[in-house]
């Protein structure tokens, strides 16, 4: 057994690590077929402004200082999913721009916050860029519940999710209550979005959910093997960024989100030389 | 008791619709009866499209209703009696990774319902549907790595999958060779002669539809004509002719429009 298993915090760190490198990606391909990539960016500046507020309250009241601040964060991640596919309607032809929007507002917020509650400290850079050590006993249970609520959602929703992401019409077609499933679905993403923080950090939590699938996209043949390798990459990239992020003593976020890059270079390469695909013409 | 095969398809009851401002459709009213084919016609923007999605749900009128086999649009349940091709359908998300196969099977989501998955015999079904399209071999690839008329015939096939009553098919052709709009043309034939479906196909190709389709419609915001082929050829000289602006196979001018 590897002698950095000997640590509790570690082992929680890893368990996390290895649910999330599960969760994001799965979820990521459903939001990059979507080809809404960004709204993952955009739920996690919010999830900040989340934690942000909960140091703030920590401060005026002794409640929110013991409390864990994911809490608060998925609090504000699921408000603000809730929020975009309300805006998306709003601005029927600019869909978009309901990102830009939340994500600005989440900074504005998080800035706010956080100089109220008199600026930076450790416990805000590990929840930026991710940190092993931070990673409690709590956060497991947390991530696990989590992960059994996205499991059976995507597990029993599979037809409905693919049929969705490929075209709308279609799914109406066949009877899917079409908002009802894109909220849930929007909820569940904030969810998993708050849950990935700890280890992979708010600022890179996209990448976590869009690289692996990026890389997938280029050799997969079909959507189910789209999602399997995307959690293989992902997992891949979640392990090894640990291991990285402890041996040279470098926040998780920057060494999983590093790991990722090369496994989309390799994808890449791998194939340009194996031969060319057609994609994007009609 | 009501006679289920005098209920008509589709029954279209003053329907209304229009985008903002502008009026798209007035006053439509229109049967169409189980077991025929309807050619749907009209120049560009004259609102086929719309007409078909509102007929489908998809679209809500701001005036009057929709009926499927004597349902309320709204109310219907048993999407998997209907297949529709839309018209973008090869505008979609081309480098969407789903093979050929995946694509299909969407198809068969109405009849398969909520929780549930595709069985052994499902998937023969979507086997099936590939082949009667002559897109077997292509079952594994993705869709992306398709060409466009072979695009559209993966969505011919996913509307066909469900064993359908009733076929929506909004300018099918666009895109596809002359020899496979031919065999198109035949098996759509074939759909109605031996399956009895239901079809309505929106077109361009005035000319070749009339060989196959019982029934005629011209929309331009109204129903201008809508009668049994051999009326419509009948009438065609002088009716199409003001429809139209001139030649019937001239379509990009209309008296209509601004
Ligand atoms: N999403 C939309 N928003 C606003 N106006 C629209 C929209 N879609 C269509 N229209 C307008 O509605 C009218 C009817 O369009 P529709 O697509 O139904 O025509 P069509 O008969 O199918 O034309 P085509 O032969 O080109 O397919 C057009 O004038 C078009 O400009
Ligand atoms: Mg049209």
């Amino acid at each position: 057994m590897f002698p950095i298993f000997k640590y509790e915090f570690l082992q929680n760190a890893f368990l996390t690590g290895i649910m999330v490198g599960l969760l994001a990606p799965v979820l990521g391909v459903f939001i990059v077929v979507r080809r809404q990539a960004l709204i993952a960016d955009a739920l996690s500046h919010i999830t900040l402004a989340g934690i942000a507020a909960n140091l703030l309250l920590g401060k005026w009241f002794a409640l929110f200082a013991g409390a864990n601040p994911i809490y608060l964060g998925m609090a504000f991640s699921v408000g603000g999913a809730i929020f975009i596919e309300q805006l998306r309607k709003v601005y029927k032809h600019y869909e978009e721009l309901a990102i830009p929007i939340i994500m600005s507002a989440g900074i504005g917020l998080s800035v706010i916050f956080i100089s109220m509650a008199d600026g930076f400290n450790a416990d805000l850079f590990s929840y930026l860029f991710g940190s092993i050590i931070a990673v409690k006993q709590s956060d497991v249970w947390t991530v696990f519940a989590i992960l059994i609520v996205v499991l059976l959602f995507v597990f029993f929703m599979y037809k409905e999710l693919f049929v969705l992401s490929f075209d709308e019409e279609q799914g109406k077609l066949s009877g899917i209550r079409s908002n009802w499933i894109l909220i849930a679905f929007m909820a569940i993403t904030a969810l998993v979005i708050a849950a990935s923080m700890k280890v992979v950090g708010i600022l890179l939590v996209s990448s976590l959910m869009t690289l692996p699938v990026a890389a997938s996209i280029r050799i997969a043949k079909g959507f189910k093997q789209t999602i399997w390798l995307s959690v293989l990459f992902g997992e891949i990239a979640v392990i090894l960024g640990m291991f990285l992020s402890y041996y040279l003593d470098i926040a998780s976020g920057g060494t999983i989100v590093l790991c990722l890059v090369l496994i989309l270079t390799l994808c890449i390469l791998y194939k340009k030389f194996t031969g060319s695909r057609k994609v994007g013409h009609v | 008791m009501v006679n289920k095969k005098n209920i008509p398809a589709v029954l279209v009851d003053d329907l209304s619709f229009h985008y903002g401002e502008k009026n798209v459709l007035e006053h439509i009213t229109m049967e169409i009866t189980q077991g025929s084919f309807l050619g749907l016609v009209g120049p560009n923007g004259s609102g086929k499209s719309s007409l078909i999605k509102c007929i489908l749900g998809l679209l809500k009128p701001q005036q009057g209703g929709v009926y499927l086999f004597g349902e309320k649009v709204q109310k219907f349940n048993d999407w998997e009696k209907v297949g529709y091709v839309s018209q973008k359908a090869n505008s979609f998300n081309t480098a969407f990774p789903a093979t050929a196969f995946e694509v299909v099977s969407m198809g068969l989501f109405g009849k398969v319902g909520l929780f549930r998955f595709l069985k052994a015999t499902d998937k023969e079904k979507v086997w099936e549907a590939l082949r009667s399209v002559n897109m077997e071999e292509f079952a594994q690839k993705n869709i992306g790595e398709l060409s466009g008329g072979q695009q559209q015939r993966i969505f011919i096939a996913r509307a066909l999958v469900s064993d359908p009553e009733l076929l929506i098919l909004d300018e099918p052709t666009v895109g596809v060779d002359v020899e496979s709009s031919a065999s198109f043309y035949k098996m759509l034939d074939s759909l109605h002669r031996e399956k009895k479906m239901t079809l309505v196909l929106v077109t361009h190709d005035v000319g070749v539809m009339t060989d196959y389709v019982t029934d005629v419609a011209c929309l331009n915001k109204q129903i201008h004509f809508h009668g049994n082929t051999k009326e419509f050829e009948e009438s065609s000289s002088e009716n199409m002719s003001a429809f139209y602006g001139h030649h019937v196979h001239v379509l990009s001018h209309d008296h209509e429009h601004r």
